[in-house]
């Protein structure tokens, strides 16, 4: 069974098409990464498989569970979890709490007024694991919205991976980093993906070859090829879409 | 450090009415009772959830109509004990009842949406409570009196210090219950579902949700300060859920400070202070009142309690002293352009009420409003007042910011 899989997904603004039907089926445990050139939709992809927008046609199933249709909280729920391209944090809340406030449905608490926050041993915990893995310790009391640009897309990874989900979606994480900061990036994804379902959009091409198991190439709002590093590299159509001298030089890298 | 604060807390409303003694004061601290709990519990919803609210008197004042009817209940068929210290819960659950009929409809949306439909149910039932006469009362309102029944250990709750300890007592409850509030899951959802929604449902909330519980809460509370109200006053009339109720606590809350818990305590006092004793002095204190919350969201934000606090930062590193000079001069400043700001504006008021009596007692001094020396003089003061405020500031914020740079440099 696939951890994810969409069946001829298909989205259109008015009469714009920006999905053209596409399937994927991403194995448990499979790092998968989407790339295209700018425009192909692989955001849009992303905002119908979080639930961000409904679909116009086809569906989408998460560990055989149909979840076409749902809302995003129903989805998260569910175990699937997403970051943002554009930083998407909690910008007055500190660190600290902003992986707080990720980790409180995964473990129960829901809406309640009746739990001390200071008490919660697991989920105190959990966030301070999370706040060791991503390197905020030191930062911890610091509102979220006065960290580096740097810190907050770790802080933004940090929110994604906290409530456990088995399905992971990553909008650029990487996207505008320096590159130690990338290799930091890179590195954290690794690690907190391990043992999970990883999908992540991606435009650095060292990241995408060097984390990715396998790889679907979008353009126009369609999958023209999926398979390993090994095969998309080597695949003429894809060079003519959209890699050529990038992919070249990703190689030689 | 937090138990002092309520120990502290406890010890100053309880020795309250010594410090300021008479029948006035007593008056006003009760008011200021009743308005805490009002003003805590709409931070709820726009400091704490991010919902700016124009008709929270809603729930005050309905949880304060269902009060008079029960009060009036029991003082015609009761022959035991009356449960008035209890009588608060009637008028707060009565306040989540409502919350949780109008809450329903306004917490479906956030941001103006959230706030047009507030206003709009505001309105109606504003409307309603002047339509429907009998349940109502309409404009004269209901009235009643909280010493029916038989009194527990004498305490009859005839005399105003025994409503002051009842006010006292539930406004002390309620500030725990609702700093409690904010340390739970609910309570910090809200500050995520204020600070960026989007991102709440991804982490796997329902923000509408959040929203209403944090909605029906506020109005519980909203509902107590609205039964404390009703039984100081023994009346409870359509000002009681009126815009102006609404406006007011708005106001209040800002003023002190909603980024804060704490603000709104602050703010209620200045508030009623505001409201009750100034209004002795002047006809004038609702644009003295306006024109302070003008000057509060242009330059001071976070409330009287942002101002606090940077005080607080400042003598706990040591260098409040270095800022002693450009406040005192700021002070300085205030004061003068108060004073022809208070002239111009009291003599505007003589002049415009041709009922009142251009002679007017300003600062010990007999001034007559038809002088134009006193006018020239009122402007003159306020002008100067200005000009030294402009430089005055300068010289606050540029020591401010060396101070600042001392403290980074010595944390560095």
């Amino acid at each position: 069974m696939s951890a994810l899989e969409l069946r001829d997904v298909h989205k259109s603004f008015g009469s714009t098409k920006i999905i053209q039907g596409v399937s994927l089926s991403i194995a448990p445990g499979e790092r998968h990464a989407i790339i295209g050139p700018n425009g192909a939709g692989k955001s849009t992809l992303f905002n119908l498989v979080s639930g961000r927008f409904p679909l116009t046609q086809g569906s989408i199933h998460l560990n055989g569970e149909d979840i076409t249709g749902l809302r995003p909280f129903e989805i998260n729920r569910k175990g699937l979890s997403r970051s943002f391209q554009v930083t998407n944090i909690f910008h007055h809340l500190t660190v600290f709490e902003n992986l707080r406030c990720a980790v409180l449905w995964a473990h129960g608490y829901k809406y309640s007024f009746w739990h001390r926050l200071a008490k919660l041993g697991g989920v105190n915990r959990r966030a301070e694991e999370v706040l060791q893995k991503i390197g905020l310790r030191s930062r911890a009391g610091v509102p979220a919205g006065t960290l580096s640009y740097a810190e907050q897309r770790a802080l933004e990874i940090g929110v994604t991976i906290a409530g456990g989900a088995t399905v992971i979606l990553l909008d650029e994480p990487t996207a505008g980093m320096s590159r130690t900061e990338t290799a930091h990036a890179v590195e954290l994804i690794r690690q907190v993906s391990q043992d999970k379902t990883l999908v992540m959009v991606e435009h650095d091409m060292g990241v995408v070859f060097d984390l990715a198991d396998r790889i679907s190439v979008l353009v126009y709002g369609e999958v023209i090829a999926t398979g390993t590093p090994a095969e998309i590299r080597g695949n003429a159509a894809v060079q003519e879409a959209y890699l050529g001298t990038s992919l070249a030089q990703a190689a030689h890298a | 450090m937090g138990k002092t604060i309520w120990i502290v807390t406890a010890l100053v409303m309880l020795a309250a009415p010594w410090a300021f003694p008479g029948g006035f004061a007593l008056t006003l601290l009760t008011q200021m009772g009743t308005l805490i709990i009002f003003a805590l519990s709409y931070n709820m919803l726009l400091g704490q959830g991010g919902m700016l609210s124009f008709g929270h008197a809603v729930y005050s004042g309905l949880g304060a109509y269902i009060t008079v009817h029960a009060l009036n209940a029991i003082g015609k068929s009761w022959g035991w004990v009356t449960p008035l210290p209890l009588l608060p819960l009637v008028g707060g659950f009565a306040g989540l009842a409502f919350g949780v009929i109008f809450g329903y409809v306004t917490t479906k949306k956030a941001g103006t949406t959230f706030a047009m439909i507030s206003l709009g149910i505001g309105e109606l039932v504003y409307a309603c409570v002047l339509m429907f006469p009998g349940f109502f009362g309409g404009e004269a309102g209901i009235s009643t009196n909280r010493t029916v029944g038989q009194p527990l250990f004498g305490i009859t709750f005839g005399p105003s210090i025994q409503v002051y300890y009842l006010v006292a007592a539930w406004c002390f409850a309620c500030m725990v219950a609702m700093y409690a509030l904010t340390q739970t899951p609910l309570g910090r959802m809200a500050n995520a579902v204020r600070d960026n929604p989007e991102r709440a449902e991804f982490v796997g909330y329902d923000t509408q949700k959040v929203r209403f519980l944090q909605l029906v809460l506020s109005a519980f509370f909203a509902g107590i300060s609205g039964a404390l109200s009703c039984i100081n006053f023994e009346i409870v009339s359509a000002e009681n859920v009126s815009a102006i109720r609404s406006g007011g606590v708005l106001l209040a809350a800002f003023i002190g400070g909603i980024p804060f818990f704490f603000g709104p305590v602050i703010g209620a006092i200045v508030f009623i202070f505001f409201v009750a004793a100034l209004s002795g002095f002047t006809k004038a204190w609702l644009l003295y009142l306006g024109l302070f919350f003008c000057i509060m969201v242009l330059y001071a934000p976070g409330g009287i309690a942002s101002l606090f606090l940077m005080q607080i930062g400042l003598a706990r590193a040591g260098r409040l002293r270095r800022m002693a000079l450009p406040y005192a001069l700021a002070a300085a400043a205030a004061l003068v352009a108060l004073a022809g700001l208070i002239g111009l504006v009291e003599s505007v008021y003589r002049l415009s009420d041709v009922t009142s009596d251009p002679q007017m007692v300003l600062f010990g001094l007999e001034l007559n409003a038809k002088d134009p020396a006193v006018w020239i003089g009122s402007g003159l003061l306020l002008a100067c007042g200005l000009l030294a405020i402009r430089f005055a500031s300068r010289t606050v914020v540029a020591r401010w910011d060396a101070v600042q740079q001392e403290l980074k440099g010595a944390s560095a």
